[in-house]
Formats: C-alpha cells, sequence, structure tokens
C-alpha cells in the first residue's frame, strides 16, 4: 500500500521504509522554533541543546512587550541566542508571527519536519513541509534532543477542481471546508489536485494555517510551479518534495469546486459547521474588525484590504485595527502604499504582533461587542471578553464591513 | 506519576476549547492564579468546587486550540487524570507532557454522570465506574508514551538526562 504525503515524510524522517495509521514513530526535526512567551513563562535554561544550527527563536506573541512578565522574558532570550550561537534570532524590529517569519526566511523546507511552539505551525504544510505546534516542554525537549514521536493519524485529501473566482479568497475556501466538513480531530489533511495551481501561496498558507481550527494534526500541500517559485525566490535549495503515491489509502478523498464558491463566514463560537455565504449575514452589526494574524496579516491581505477602503471611510462607531503579520510585511505594506490608505479610511495600523487574534493585547473586544475577524479563532472569549461575539471572514469582508458597520459583501463595495 | 487514577468525576460536554480553559487574560497570571479560570465560561465556580484526586470526563474534541500549557493549570488544581471521548492531539501531547495520565474512551459521558467515582488504569488500558459497576478497556497507549508521564514528564526527563538544571537559573546575571 502506498504512503499519504504525511506518511512519506514521517517514514522518511524516522529511517522506516513504510509506516501504517496507528504507528508511533521517532522522527528527527529538522528546525525548531521557540517563541517569545518560552522565555517569559518559567525559562529554563538548557546545558546542551542538540544543535544550533536548526534552532530559530521568534518574539512575536507579545511584543513589544505589553506587561512586565512578557519584558522579563526578553533578556532570556537575547541570552540563550547569544551564548548558543543561535543566528536564527528575530528580535523587536527584525520581528513578526513566527510563522510568517518561517516562511520569509525560507525555515520551512519540503519534505522536511518543523516543529514550534505556537498551534498554528501546520501554516508550512503549505511548503510541503510537516509541521506541528507542540506545547512549551515538547518544544524544550526537541530543541534538547533533535527528535520527537508522532503517531500516524489517517489522511483526508482535498482535491481542488477549478479556478476561483476573484474575490474568493484562502480564508473563504478553508470557511466553506470547515462548514462543509466539520471537524478533523486525529486525521490529517492534505491538499492537491488540478485546481491547486490557481490558489496562490498566501491562500495555501491561510488554509494550511487553519487546520489547528478542526483539530487536524498536520495540513500538508503538494509542490508544483507556485510552490517552488516561491521556494527558489526565497533561497530554499536542495530539498526533498514529498508527493503521495498514487496508491495511497485515505481515510476520504474530498473534492472541492472551487469555480462555485463564494465569500464565507463563520458565524462565533467555531468554524466547524457554522459558516453561512456573506449574503446569508448581511445586516449584523460590528463594532470591531481585525485583519491581521498568521492567517490574514500577509501582504497579500493587506493589498486588498487597501483596496477595497481606498477611497471610503471606517464607519462610525467602528474600529478597523489592522496587524502586519510581521516587519517585513509591514515596511513593504508601507512602501507600496497600503497602509497609508488603511490610515487615510480611518483604520488603525499596530506594529506586528499576534495581539488582537489571541485577546492578549492591541484591541480586546468588551461585553456585550460584535467583532469580525479574518484571524485564526472565533472561540467564546477568544479575542476578550467572553461575552462578545466574533465572526470570522477574509480580510476583504472585514474591510467592507468596517466600511458598512454591518458584515458586507466586498463585492459590492469593490465594484 | 502514577499511571492508575481513581476519584470523583466531572463531567463536561464537547470542543471544549484551550481558550476556555486558559484565556488569554489569564496568561498574563502566575499558574495558581490562572487556574482559577478554568472552564469559567461553561461552569463558572468550578473550580471552587473542585478537589485534588478528582477527574476531568469531557466528550470529543477536548481541547482543541492553543498550544498554551493548559495541563499545568488541571495540575495546579489537582486534577488526576483527564478522559474524554476523543482528545485533540496537541492536547494529548500536551498532558502526556506534563504527566497528566489521560484516556481516550469512547462514550465517557454516556458512561460517567458528574460525582461518579472513576477508576482508570493506562498500563493495561482498563477503566470502571464504581458508582455504576459499569467497566470495560481500552487500546494500551505505546509503551514510549507511557513511560514519559511515568517518568514525570518531559521536563523532570531532561532533567534525568542531564540537559536541564532541577532548578532555573537566573542567567540574565550569569
Amino acid at each position: 500500500m502506498g504512503l499519504t504525503m504525511i506518511e512519506k515524510i514521517l517514514a522518511r524522517k524516522a529511517g522506516l521504509e513504510t509506516v501504517s495509521v496507528g504507528d508511533t514513530v521517532v522522527v528527527d526535526v529538522d528546525m525548531t522554533v521557540l517563541i517569545d512567551m518560552q522565555f517569559s513563562n518559567q525559562w529554563m535554561r538548557p546545558y546542551r541543546i542538540h544543535d544550533p544550527d536548526k534552532v530559530a527563536i521568534v518574539m512575536d506573541h507579545a511584543v513589544p512587550a505589553p506587561t512586565i512578565r512578557d519584558a522579563a522574558g526578553g533578556p532570556h532570550a537575547r541570552k540563550f541566542a547569544a551564548d548558543f550561537g543561535i543566528e536564527r534570532f528575530y528580535d523587536v524590529g527584525q520581528h513578526g508571527i513566527c510563522h510568517q517569519v518561517i516562511a520569509e526566511n525560507g525555515l520551512a523546507r519540503p519534505g522536511e519536519i518543523l516543529a514550534c511552539t505556537d498551534s498554528h505551525t501546520c501554516a508550512a504544510g503549505a511548503f510541503n513541509t510537516a509541521a506541528r505546534g507542540l506545547g512549551p516542554a515538547e518544544i524544550y525537549s526537541i530543541m534538547c534532543t533533535g527528535s520527537t514521536w508522532f503517531q500516524i493519524a489517517p489522511t483526508i485529501r482535498y482535491e481542488f477542481a477549478g479556478v476561483k473566482p476573484a474575490v474568493v479568497s484562502g480564508k473563504d475556501i478553508f470557511l466553506y471546508i470547515a462548514n462543509c466538513y466539520g471537524d478533523a480531530a486525529n486525521a490529517n489533511l492534505e491538499y492537491g489536485g488540478s485546481g491547486l495551481e490557481g490558489i496562490p501561496m498566501h491562500d495555501r498558507r491561510t488554509i494550511a494555517t487553519q487546520g489547528a481550527e478542526v483539530s487536524a494534526d498536520f495540513s500538508t500541500f503538494g509542490v508544483d510551479a507556485v510552490l517552488q517559485d516561491y521556494l527558489d525566490s526565497h533561497g530554499v535549495t536542495n530539498y526533498v518534495a514529498a508527493e503521495p503515491d498514487p496508491d495511497a489509502n485515505y481515510h476520504a478523498v474530498r473534492r472541492i469546486e472551487l469555480g462555485t464558491l463564494e465569500p464565507y463566514v463563520a458565524r462565533p463560537g467555531t468554524v466547524s459547521r457554522n459558516g453561512l455565504p456573506v449574503s446569508q449575514l448581511e445586516g449584523q452589526k460590528i463594532d470591531q474588525a481585525f485583519i491581521g494574524s498568521c492567517a490574514n496579516g500577509q501582504l497579500e491581505d493587506l493589498e486588498i484590504a487597501a483596496e477595497v477602503l481606498r477611497g471610503h471611510s471606517v464607519a462610525a462607531g467602528v474600529r478597523l485595527l489592522v496587524t502586519p503579520a510581521s516587519q517585513a510585511v509591514y515596511r513593504e505594506a508601507m512602501r507600496r502604499g497600503y497602509l497609508q490608505d488603511i490610515a487615510d479610511a480611518g483604520a488603525v495600523v499596530t506594529n506586528s504582533t499576534c495581539g488582537a487574534c489571541f485577546g492578549y493585547h492591541m484591541g480586546v473586544v468588551g461585553p456585550g461587542e460584535v467583532c469580525i475577524t479574518s484571524s485564526t479563532r472565533n472561540f467564546t472569549g477568544r479575542m476578550g471578553s467572553s461575552e462578545a461575539e466574533i465572526f470570522m471572514a477574509s480580510p476583504a469582508t472585514v474591510a467592507a464591513s468596517a466600511i458598512t458597520g454591518y458584515v458586507t459583501d466586498a463585492r459590492t463595495v469593490l465594484s | 506519576m502514577s499511571l492508575a487514577f481513581s476519584g470523583r468525576v466531572w463531567v463536561f460536554g464537547n470542543s471544549l476549547d484551550t481558550d476556555g480553559m486558559y484565556p488569554g487574560f489569564a496568561m498574563k497570571m502566575d499558574p495558581p492564579e490562572a487556574a482559577r479560570h478554568v472552564f469559567y465560561q461553561v461552569r463558572p465556580g468550578w473550580t471552587d468546587q473542585v478537589s485534588p484526586g478528582d477527574i476531568v470526563v469531557a466528550g470529543k474534541n477536548f481541547g482543541i486550540g492553543s498550544s498554551r500549557p493548559v495541563s499545568a493549570l488541571f495540575i495546579e488544581l489537582g486534577v488526576a487524570g483527564l478522559v474524554a471521548e476523543e482528545f485533540n492531539s496537541l492536547f494529548f501531547r500536551n498532558a502526556v507532557n506534563a504527566a497528566l495520565p489521560a484516556m481516550t474512551l469512547p462514550a465517557a459521558t454516556s458512561i460517567f454522570s458528574d460525582g461518579d467515582t472513576g477508576t482508570f488504569d493506562l498500563t493495561d488500558g482498563t477503566w470502571r465506574n464504581e458508582t455504576t459497576g459499569a467497566s470495560g478497556n481500552v487500546p494500551k497507549l505505546p509503551d514510549m508514551i507511557l513511560d514519559i508521564i511515568a517518568s514525570g514528564g518531559l521536563m523532570a526527563r531532561l532533567v534525568a538526562q542531564g540537559y536541564l538544571p532541577a532548578e532555573p537559573i537566573d542567567d540574565r546575571r550569569s
């Protein structure tokens, strides 16, 4: 029996010819990424680590530090990086949300394994990488020992077909899938098919990132010309991609007709079987709108936001917050004028951080408020008060909604 | 940490997410204070009712969400083990890595009611509702996973393996 994409990577990294669903395998990890919070909460300096060239440190969740606890972590991180010769250290100013930094710096390589202390690490699956978010103790352990274990879970494959309408983004595709098929706990997601070539990298990254919201283990994409171009332009070479075998054994294969999709919105609480086409939610009033996070703070997300907002103003009584996913995204969006358009419309542009997405800083919501967000989670209480409601949609839909003050189809603003 | 646990069970529903157990605002607190917010939405006041040795029983997709170390808060509250019909795999790993024993038991929320006494043993996969007499067994976890729990969790194991000091060192002054 052949192997799925993820089975192939895990078998290879375990030094095995083959693996089967249910097997537990010990694998070598190619890149381990620590985030700032690892250093602010009970940091333990190790005596030795496995390989400093296989470690990166990214300051992202709480920067610039909103609390003394967070501020206290910074010196630990800086000294640790210096003492152990960790060159891939992305300090405040060269920082960004870890998954964006991983993408920009070519830290995720096809066919390899990447681990990081954040649950959205599956984002790097867009690069054909077996990428997993793991808890702080496990990341610490991998940093020290260079390896960890995984249990082989069944794989669900999504076959994209056709061409998506221009306004439909990776977020809409994901919200549609989450609404149709629900949770995928203890399963891997694999994306491919003839329609993949029409889905650009930033949309693939959104889709891969949000595998966490349907509780999946790994989310991985195949390698095609679009990904190869991205890798070439980011200096990623000499990789061994993992494609599924023709006779791979899937738990399910689901075909997605891209041409039939339209913008989607998830209602508060969960994305799982809880979405609607945007047209069915128009009229829903909002108080805050947020564009940002590892899922949708990318340059292309700011580009479409600027396009929607140009010549318009954020509605009275509504706050639009925009958080670029990295300092590099921030600088490029500034250079291209996107931030000017966004700020001119009355939005607040923040520094790059995980910030509002996880309700920690930079724009939490209050009791009774309604937020529409392009970030990663709409769990109750995720972005602040548990008495607030969080709708989730694409950056285009969020920007259009900020203009009108109600959930709005961006096509009505753009036309 | 023991691989067998027995105690009073608290039964919760499906898809309990990590933000509902370790909310963002609690991440600014020390663990003892943060632990007072576990299940603050779904069962306000629960942290005043739970006693050391109690067991949390949940439904499907238990622990969807973040990598934040929720298990540390359960340990802070004295919870002896977690049982769920289905775990989010990251949440399950975090429990194992913190040496908090966890058992997957399909239909757990039908088998157990609030206040029942349950006994669970990961070494052989057996479980028993001491209140109703129902019992059974689930597939045994791989030895590799049981060893992590039995050795006191990943950090304790790294100390034993010589990677870590037993106590944090203030490296900023070194």
